[in-house]
């Protein structure tokens, strides 16, 4: 069962059922889950977690669904990798990768899209629903097809077939939208609030995006119940990166850190701050979309809202939901922000897979790159614990990368091998 | 009659102008201020808009022209 008491307003704190809502009547403030943390303190151990699934359902407790018949398609519990190679390159002695690209649809959206299906399912709801560019229409599709109900997908019309097919194969009801970027958005916003679908990220957004709460927990029960002392995470709507922190702090407060004593959530469970989580948390994001990270630089307090030109299409949100909350969380961490020059995104990529083995779309390589900058600019020491999170696969933004394809032509003779190879190794020297 | 939920971030240029008195006047639309933050070089403003479909879609049409940022109040809806 979920621990859920209810929705509470992060501006205005008014508080609601535990319904379809997304947004406060009143100021209209994006509305968050709030728990019964008590009740949870009494049940959630290591060793139920550990008798979970090998999936984010293992986190049940702290999941605003039921986990009795969830939408499982096996998000999560992804490899946390120590990056000897990556870490040596880069001078940090102490690195780690969470490759979340290898989830069932092969980005992290499987973790948010999960918890929106489950509880679409729970509200009765028969279609599932999404705007995108990518990644979350391929999870929404997926999921759908494992729940036995119907999804509908919106597409710009320019998307690229590449990236149409992943989620098409689900069949899903695909709606190619043509119009600017602001008119999909529009469109989809106004189809949301005519249309009884469960828009995973629109009226679903509360309990959608608890499920990123578990790329902090998973990687704290890897590292055997403790903290990373930093972590690099790519940021759209500046989502993601808040709720690792929550995350974190949520497992301090219950006790489930080792070592460090359980503390009480106070009236806003949202910002909790448990003085045991010292991770510094560092937002990676494309120039060519980086308005929470302007924001930071500039020390202002409101996000400007950017027109994308990034080719980092999964980070591409010039208007993010949750940067003001992101970019409180930098701040409150003691964390930073970095935009990537574009040129940079691709050598991030590279990086990653030549030293890795690791093959990362274009949000990975804004991750890479972004902690490359931190090592070199000593934000991170040699010694300190540091994640970074790649959340999505290289294979969805090949074109990215076609610069790499260089292969030997040769003939199908030893003697035209022998001399491509001395040639290429020459070349090399 | 319709509603609609929007955002309008205004620029440095744009936060001295009447915007939303002139969205009332000049078009048969109801403007009600939720949330706002409003600076000397920046600033945003929730409100909701009651009138009806094609009227709302002309003073938004309009809102737009004049340089101001005009979004969904859930922020973008398109991820990737």
């Amino acid at each position: 069962m979920a621990f859920v008491k209810g929705l509470k307003c992060r501006e205005c704190g008014r508080e609601y059922p535990g319904e379809p809502l997304n947004v406060c009547d009143f100021c209209f403030g994006p509305l968050e889950v709030i728990y019964d943390y008590v009740t949870i303190s009494e049940v959630v151990t290591h060793q139920r977690i550990a008798d979970g699934p090998i999936s984010i359902w293992r986190y049940q407790d702290l999941l605003p669904a039921s986990a009795d018949d969830p939408v499982d398609i096996m998000a999560g519990y992804t490899p946390l990798l120590k990056a000897r190679n990556l870490g040596k390159k880069l001078g940090l002695n102490n690195l780690y990768i969470k490759n979340d690209s290898v989830n069932p649809s092969f980005s992290f959206k499987d973790r948010v899209v999960s918890v929106a299906a489950t509880k679409a399912v729970e509200f009765g709801y028969e279609t599932l629903a999404c705007a995108s560019t990518g990644n979350l229409a391929c999870s929404v599709a997926a999921h759908a097809a494992r729940a036995g109900i119907d999804a509908v997908v919106f597409i710009p019309a320019d998307l690229e077939r590449g990236k149409v097919i992943g989620a098409a194969v689900y069949n899903p009801t695909l709606v190619a939208v043509e119009g600017t970027y602001d008119e999909v958005n529009r469109l989809c916003s106004e189809v949301s609030d005519n249309y009884p679908w469960a828009f995973v990220n629109i009226n679903m957004r509360p309990y959608y995006a608890e499920g990123s709460k578990t790329l902090g927990y998973e990687v704290a029960e890897q590292l055997g119940w403790r903290v990373p002392d930093h972590v690099v995470v790519p940021s759209a709507s500046g989502a993601m990166f808040t709720k690792i922190w929550k995350g974190f702090n949520e497992l301090a407060c219950l006790g489930l850190l080792d070592g460090v004593d359980p503390q009480p959530f106070g009236a806003d469970q949202n910002t909790v701050h448990h003085p045991a989580v010292t991770t510094r948390m560092h937002m990676a994001q494309a120039a060519g979309c980086c308005p929470i990270v302007t924001a930071w630089e500039n020390q202002q307090n409101q996000i400007r809202p950017v027109r994308p030109d990034s080719i980092a299409k999964s980070l591409a949100i010039g208007n993010p939901a949750d940067g003001i909350y992101s970019l409180r969380v930098i701040r409150e961490s003691g964390g930073s922000g970095y935009a990537v020059p574009e040129s940079q995104v691709v050598e991030g990529i590279k990086l990653l897979a030549e030293t890795e083995g690791i093959f990362t779309e274009t949000a990975g390589g804004v991750t890479v790159s972004t902690l490359k900058y931190l090592a070199e600019t000593g934000a991170i020491g040699a010694d300190e614990l540091a994640v970074a999170y790649i959340t999505g696969n290289g294979l969805k933004t090949q074109e990215a990368v076609e610069e790499v394809v260089n292969p030997l032509h040769i003939k199908p003779m030893m003697g035209s091998f022998e001399e491509a190879l001395e040639n290429r190794m020459a070349a090399r020297v | 009659m319709a509603k609609q939920r929007v955002r309008f971030t205004f620029s440095a240029e744009m936060v001295r102008e009447p915007i939303i008195y002139r969205l009332g006047h000049d078009f048969d639309v109801v403007t009600n201020i939720r949330r706002a933050d409003v600076r000397s070089d920046v600033g945003w403003v929730i409100l909701e808009l009651e009138g009806s479909d094609e009227e709302i879609q002309r003073g938004l049409d309009w809102v737009g022209d004049t340089g101001v940022r005009v979004d969904p109040i859930a922020g973008d809806v398109i991820e990737g």
